[in-house]
């Protein structure tokens, strides 16, 4: 017994040092397994409410572009409300009967340039945001809401490689993976495309709302490129994104009120 | 001891704030960015207990961590550079951290620049391995490290030159 304390004391550092270093080790593991790190996020009320406080001074900077572009929504919104008053019914007004739930919240910390990127947005659990709620902006897609805090909530963007959703061909129904190769913030991928789908350059790939996260036909981006992978038999598609994933600000949260009733049509 | 304490509390939290709200928007050339909070690992006092270095170090490698959303890499970064500490004084210093009359205040700024260069490139090397975590793209590993490096080191240096108390 003696020995063994004598041991202990005579290596703590060495201990110590192994202990807090796999403790890391396994921090760092849980946080490439998707929806499964715990502790370290910036989701809390510290590094939060500092990136809130840094964000409301560096907002003002991108005030008129972010306006420019809420504007341009605004147009397009409006010129599909008038166009189609003649036709629209009464009943398509009825918010609570709609299956998908829009709120809007800020970007306040973006981040493109590691392999497992984070957003940080403002709104969390007393928006009643939670996990898995999709996140838009008015050109395409932005991620997946992964942990919230009060105030907080942070979201897993499509540049993540952990990342992973359901998207499909405009023309066809064809569908496949949307993933990420940590290479060019402005280019993601598209795998899992039959061989036999006629694809070509320019094509629109769209979200196929396969998931319940997303509804149907949110714009993603244009083909780029393409060719089939090793085994042939499935095509890799190098997509460009409509949203420039280095300046995002207003944020929309998709939530769909009818997926408890799908996941436990599917649990059954 | 109050003095040694509130030097470098201010340090870390001067260190993480710079590092979260500037050092990591820079982006240079889309993925380049410089993590100069590691000097507060390299400057820690050398005549300090051992224990407490690697303690500090995991702290601040783990507050980092909270603000960019990214696991452990940080904390498992400083925490080895912070043990592996004693061997590199004693490499870029020599007889002079032998005799433990070393002072970062009062070296020749050659040995300090060898000494911030190798803590650097161990750090970086760590940190990108834990963060991409996949020998497929060790080609991507490399390139992180290398112009990553270069950049921490020329920002580290400008520091060091900046806050050194008695100039030559």
């Amino acid at each position: 017994m003696q020995q063994i304390i004598n041991f202990i004391i005579r290596n703590k550092n060495f201990l110590l040092f192994l202990l807090l270093f796999s403790i890391s080790i396994l921090f760092t593991v849980q946080s490439h397994s998707y929806h499964k790190s715990k502790f370290i996020n910036s989701a809390n009320f510290l590094t939060g409410g500092i990136y809130n406080s840094a964000n409301n001074i560096s907002a003002y900077f991108s005030l008129k572009s972010q306006n420019k572009l809420l504007s341009e929504e605004n147009k397009r919104l409006k010129s599909l409300l008038y166009n189609s008053k003649s036709i629209m019914k009464k009943e398509h007004l009825d918010s609570l009967n709609a299956p998908y739930h829009f709120s809007n919240a800020q970007v306040i910390r973006n981040s493109y340039s590691a392999t497992d990127n984070i957003i940080l947005i403002n709104k969390g659990e007393n928006d009643s945001i939670k996990q898995d709620f999709g996140v838009i902006t008015t050109q395409g897609i932005v991620g997946i809401v992964d942990k919230t805090s009060g105030h907080f909530a942070t979201v897993i963007s499509i540049l993540n490689t952990t990342s992973s959703i359901s998207a499909q061909l405009k023309k066809t129904n064809h569908f496949g993976t949307l993933e990420w190769d940590a290479k060019n913030p402005a280019i993601v991928q598209l795998t899992d495309i039959p061989k036999i789908a006629n694809v070509s350059v320019g094509d629109t790939i769209i979200t196929s709302g396969r998931s319940s996260i997303f509804p149907k036909d949110i714009k993603i981006g244009l083909i780029e490129n393409y060719k089939l992978d090793a085994a042939e038999n499935y095509y890799e598609i190098n997509v460009r994104l409509f949203n420039d994933m280095t300046n995002l600000e207003h944020v929309y949260i998709i939530e769909n009120t009818k997926k408890p009733e799908v996941t436990n049509l599917l649990n059954e | 001891m109050n003095n040694f304490l509130s030097v470098n509390s201010a340090r870390f939290i001067v260190l993480v704030l710079i590092q979260a709200l500037l050092f990591n928007n820079i982006n240079f050339l889309g993925y380049i960015n410089p993590y100069p909070y590691i000097l507060f690992v390299a400057f820690f006092p050398v005549k300090s207990n051992r224990t407490i270095i690697i303690l500090a170090s995991f702290l601040i490698g783990l507050i980092t961590d909270m603000f960019l959303d990214s696991g452990g890499i940080h904390a498992a970064a400083c925490v080895f550079i912070a043990y592996v500490r004693p061997v590199l004084l004693k490499f870029s210093f020599g007889t002079m951290y032998e005799h433990h009359h070393i002072k970062f205040s009062s070296v020749d700024f050659g040995s300090k620049l060898t000494y911030i260069i190798v803590l650097v490139i161990l750090h970086h090397i760590i940190l990108f391995s834990l963060e991409i975590f996949s020998l497929m793209k060790i080609i991507l590993i490399l390139k992180k490290t290398l112009f990553s490096s270069i950049f921490t080191i020329l920002l580290s240096s400008i520091i060091t030159i900046i806050f050194s108390r008695n100039p030559k």
